[in-house]
């Protein structure tokens, strides 16, 4: 049973406390454009997640305590936790310095919108 | 049978002050205090403790401690009853019952033993092979054979009478196993400061030390094992536990450790000590202590009664005073076990010893020829003869041997009546595996040691696959200063011990007799799995490890493997010609050994298993003599039956009573959510199909909610309290999840919106008063507003106070007649349903339940999201297309209707259903077929959502969602029911009452 803390209110505890709540990072297209979402676009958005051996970014839920939402990077074979970071941000840079694979390409992809903007 | 096997002295454990009687499948027995159920029954000349599991073999004990796979037995009686304890690890006490398991009718004789004599028609994976065909054999014939032949212990009667408990800690250190290893590592991290907890399965701490000669600072070991945990019980930062299992490692050093607090002790359970205690530690640093445990020989009929592993008949004589026979031959590959040779000699067994190896000239063998000791080196065990029905042990046959050869070529005959078996030690790695730490093979000691572990966990001593003193000693003392934090290392005291040879494997005895006809090499005793069934599975074709295992059943029994692992594998090694660390290595899996459910339950039992919500109504309902049904956590009033009625009646009366005069209903678990903030109505456009933001104050709006996947969720009235201030009402079973679900969107994907979302449901008791005088009953409640038409319309909401009751009246109807939902504090709740209840007597007011409830809604064709919806039904399906909105760009599950999918031409469509037969009551689930034939397969093209007689029209009635349904109007289908009648029915609109609304706007 993994130790899970939430960086809004501090809490840590078993993850029986929390709530796990898939993938992190999900874009939801309708929310930007709704008109112009493809069939294959929300087919991904519904059913398509990255599956990674290694560092994986994933959602929670701080259930028994504060009851928000919040990110957490999880290494998926030794299931240490790497960090646990706000809804709305990005893992920490030397995280996100790890991440590999679709991770890497998504990561890599957000940092230079974000420049660009 | 009944030869005395105790020792006239020695037996560290027992005190033979003390006699002991106590019960074995009904003959009184006596031993001694300290006594397991194993050695005060062999000390009584019983060696036969069990059948075996396929072959109903006699088998008797044949490890020392955990390890026992054979001896397993059931220990009390009725509702104390305990299946499936090792007899090694049962502690004796005055009164004891225990019962042997698996035989029918005795353990001397035993019907199931013709499947022995049978043996070659049930080979490996004979369950697979047999129980195949024709299915219909499968109720009547294969699964009550399996269940009986299936024959590990019974279950308990009736409800337990005793109790358990649980708890949580946290440590710095939880060192498992208080072995040599563990004490010392346990000092050494008590001495840097740690908080520590040291926890044994045994009730004496040392683990073998008592058994294995040599000496720590002076002392023999088990001196200084005692004189250890001594120390250890007296500091303060350290929690001794002993009869307590560590059953199971987790991820992030989560570890359970199951306690046996009064099963040695019944006396402290008058005392109201739980009889089980499970501690979930979550512990800084592990350090594995657990040990290693001895292998035994394959060789043929290794499981005759009175065959034991040379730890254990050294135990039984050093600990408790039992001589596992009068004379034995002792078969082994290794120097440690010549120390059983030589306490059995001390003790004045007569023993000879029987080595695998070509030359035994160790310090141990030499010692034991030096006492005359006969050794025979380069031999095996090639044959075992027993008494007639294998009950024990006449002699065994020696045969010359060198490494590798397969075939007997000249043997000697030698009479004996027990024989002590070792094929060397394995690491106990089973905590180091649970939660996937590798392992490594070291080819030295032939068998698996620790390699990597992501945990912070260390193995230490004989578990890490050190056996000698020294090394285990330095190797405990370092992890216990490192992982306590300390730079300092422990000091570590010197040893004194007898050097040793290395051991050389034989993972296959040859013997006497064509192979395999009557001889039986058992791999995994409790499972009857041989080294024939292995070859058997590898020839064909079962390469991966995991998949015999799966086959052959390998290792996969309560021992999990604990004594057959590493003999399994040696095992296929030799048939595949590949070294072990190729064969791959099975998964072990928690628990070590098995523990109590009721350790499981704790103190979560009865009334506390579930809690159950009760409204502020809950008592009067009560009183009223309401029949309940649960609704999630909720117990509901479902009906109010009246002397001399039955449910039916009762249940009409109230839907007549609600539909000709007036009703009231407790929904005051219909779930209740504010929305507040000045985005508030731009967030239920998102959240609902349908619009919100153009609702206007003090109005209500039945609403619809999808997931993204555009599957209805959810449904409920939402009204508007003020601009920017909303009540939503979802159904009673959705009220936690819907609150869950807005938080969600809130903070995840529009996290600007300025919006607080408040679950209220247990702050209001919320009642409906339905009926044609649901007014006049309200007008008598001296209400501060007006209750016309015109001032309170249909779907409109009113706040106020009836009386001295704050309240807010909703108009909203789910029964299809004038309705007024009226919500107050919920301490106002009782006060208001009785002044309801009394000002409601001169119109013929009735309370109701939740099946009338369901029935009147029914009737007027509302759906029920949950009934008429599966998880796969869309609004379009349901008939409520109407409340999808064609304005909004966007909403939950919006995109989704638009998927090819979702809009093909057979999605199953609600309608109504009308049977030929008023009278016939369609089963709910009931399904429609395309055509009807005489046996299924049929094709079915829907299923009956929703069925109820309908005393208002005084016929059945029922909703279905049917493939094309609403193009199939008038269509009469066929409802095969299990039986092979056929019901018949016609479809129709879903409204059979009232279908303008005529008695809602009045």
């Amino acid at each position: 049973m993994l130790v899970v803390k939430c960086p809004v209110c501090g809490a840590e505890g078993d993850e029986t406390d929390f709530h796990a709540g898939g993938q992190a990072h999900v874009r939801r297209p309708a929310s930007h454009d709704p008109a112009h979402v493809s069939d294959e676009e929300q087919r991904d958005y519904l059913f398509i997640r990255i599956n990674p051996k290694g560092l994986h970014f994933e959602r929670w839920r701080c259930d028994r305590g504060c009851g928000k939402w919040f990110h957490a990077a999880r290494d998926t074979v030794t299931l240490e936790f790497k960090a646990f970071y706000g809804i709305t941000e990005l893992p920490p840079a030397d995280v996100i310095a790890e991440a590999k694979g679709q991770w890497a390409e998504y990561f890599a992809k957000r940092l230079k919108a974000e420049k660009q903007a | 049978m009944s030869k005395p096997y105790r020792l006239s002295a020695g037996g560290s454990r027992i005190d033979r002050n003390r006699r002991v009687s106590f019960s074995f499948d009904g003959r009184q027995l006596t031993g001694f205090a300290g006594d397991t159920l194993a050695s005060a029954v062999s000390a009584a000349g019983q060696r036969v403790f069990g059948r075996s599991f396929k072959y109903h073999r006699p088998r008797g004990v044949v490890g020392l401690g955990a390890e026992e796979m054979n001896a397993l037995v059931g220990v009390g009686e009725g509702a104390r009853h305990e299946p499936n304890l090792r007899a090694t690890q049962v502690e004796i006490h005055d009164g004891l019952t225990a019962v042997s398991q698996n035989r029918w009718p005795s353990l001397t004789f035993d019907i199931g033993a013709v499947n022995n004599t049978f043996s070659r028609f049930i080979p490996g994976g004979f369950y697979y092979k047999t129980f195949m065909w024709p299915a219909s054999f499968w109720k009547h014939v294969y699964e009550p054979f399996i269940r009986r032949a299936a024959g590990l212990g019974k279950a308990p009667e009736g409800r337990d009478p005793d109790s358990y408990e649980q708890i949580h800690v946290h440590c710095d250190v939880l060192v498992v196993g208080a072995g040599v290893a563990g004490l010392a590592a346990a000092e050494a991290a008590a001495k840097a400061g740690a908080r520590v907890i040291i926890a044994d399965e045994n009730p004496v701490f040392g683990g073998l030390a008592d058994i294995s000669g040599g000496a720590i600072d002076g002392l023999a070991q088990a001196d200084w094992a005692l004189a250890k945990a001594r120390t250890l019980a007296s500091a303060e930062n350290v929690h001794v536990l002993n009869r307590t299992t560590v059953v199971g490692h987790w991820h992030h050093n989560f570890l359970m450790l199951f306690e046996r607090v009064a099963d040695h002790d019944p006396a402290r359970l008058r005392t109201g000590a739980p009889r089980h205690r499970l501690w979930k530690v979550r512990a800084h640093q592990v350090i594995l202590a657990t040990g290693a445990i001895e292998r035994p020989i394959a060789f043929a009929n290794n499981d005759r009664p009175g065959i034991m592993l040379a730890s254990a008949a050294r135990g039984m004589v050093e600990r408790y005073g039992v001589a596992p026979g009068a004379s034995g031959v002792l078969f082994t590959n290794n120097d440690d076990a010549y120390q059983t040779a030589l306490v059995l000699k001390a003790a004045g067994v007569a023993v000879r010893v029987v080595d695998s190896r070509a030359r035994a000239d160790g310090p141990l063998p030499a010692k034991a020829r030096e006492q005359g000791i006969p050794v025979d080196a380069g031999s095996v065990i090639s044959a075992v003869n027993t008494s007639f029905g294998g009950l024990s042990v006449t002699d065994v046959r020696i045969a010359s041997y060198r490494k590798g050869q397969g075939r007997v070529i000249k043997e000697t005959r030698a009479a004996c009546d027990f024989v002590a078996m070792s094929g060397g030690w394995n690491p106990a790695l089973h905590l180091w595996c649970h939660n996937g730490g590798k392992i490594r093979f070291d080819d030295q000691l032939q068998t698996y040691r620790p390699d990597r572990h992501a945990d912070r966990i260390t193995a230490v001593g004989a578990a890490n696959g050190s056996f000698t003193l020294a090394s285990i000693l330095e190797e405990a003392s370092a992890a216990g200063s490192r992982l306590a934090g300390s730079g300092n290392v422990h000091p570590v005291p010197a040893v004194m011990q007898a050097g040793q040879q290395p051991m050389e494997p034989i993972w296959f005895a040859p013997a006497t007799g064509k192979y395999n006809e009557g001889n039986k090499h058992f791999i995994d005793f409790q499972n009857d799995v041989t080294a024939a069934d292995l070859e058997l599975a590898q020839r064909e074709g079962y390469e991966s490890v995991e998949h015999t295992k799966r086959y052959t059943t390998f290792g996969m029994a309560t021992d999990q493997g604990k004594t057959s692992n590493l003999n399994g594998l040696g095992v296929l090694s030799e048939a595949t010609g590949k070294p072990i660390p190729e064969i791959g290595v099975t998964t072990f899996r928690p628990p070590y050994t098995p523990f109590s459910f009721g350790s499981m339950a704790g103190v979560l039992t009865k009334d506390l298993f579930l809690p159950i919500r009760r409204t502020a109504i809950f008592n009067w309902h009560t009183a009223q003599g309401a029949v309940f049904e649960p609704v999630g956590q909720w117990r509901r009033a479902y009906t109010y039956p009246r002397a001399g009625e039955d449910n039916h009646a009762a249940i009409a009366r109230e839907i007549l009573a609600v539909r000709n005069k007036v009703g009231l209903l407790d929904a005051s678990t219909l779930g209740k959510i504010e929305i507040r903030g000045p985005d508030a109505a731009e967030f239920l456009d998102r959240m609902y199909t349908n619009v919100f933001s153009t609702l206007k104050v003090g109005k209500c709006r039945y609403g619809l909610m999808m997931n993204e996947l555009g599957f209805l969720t959810d449904d409920g009235v939402t009204v508007r309290l003020a601009e920017d201030h909303f009540l939503m009402h979802t159904t009673s079973g959705g009220a936690d999840r819907i609150a869950a679900w807005l938080e969600e969107w809130l903070q995840t994907e529009w996290t600007h919106y300025r919006v607080f979302v408040t679950p209220v449901t247990e702050q209001w008791s919320q009642f409906a008063i339905a009926g044609p005088r649901a007014r006049d009953v309200l007008k008598k409640l001296a209400p501060s507003f007006d209750l016309s038409n015109e001032a309170l319309p249909h779907m409109s909401f009113v706040e106020g106070r009836l009386g001295a009751c704050p309240v807010r009246v909703f108009r909203i109807s789910f029964s299809g007649e004038l309705s007024y939902e009226v919500a107050t504090p919920s301490g106002f709740g009782l006060g208001l349903w009785k002044a309801i209840i009394e000002a409601g007597a001169e119109f013929g007011l009735e309370p109701y339940g939740t099946e009338a409830l369901h029935v009147l809604r029914a009737e007027k064709g509302y759906i029920v999201v949950g009934d008429e919806t599966d998880g796969t039904t869309t609004p379009v399906d349901v008939g409520l297309d109407g409340l999808v909105s064609k304005k909004k760009a966007d909403f939950i599950g919006k995109r989704s209707l638009e998927q090819s999918y979702l809009k093909g031409p057979n999605r199953k469509q609600l309608v109504g259903l009308l049977t030929e037969d008023p009278g016939e009551v369609l089963p709910d689930g009931a399904y429609a077929v395309r055509q009807v034939k005489d046996k299924p397969p049929m094709e079915m093209i829907g299923q009956v959502t929703s069925s109820y007689r309908s005393p208002t029209l005084g016929r059945s009635i029922a909703m279905a969602l049917i493939e094309n349904g609403r193009a199939r109007m008038g269509e009469t289908l066929s409802f095969p029911l299990p039986g092979g009648k056929v019901v018949r029915a016609t479809i129709t609109d879903t409204v059979f009452y009232d279908k303008e609304g005529a008695k809602l706007n009045v």
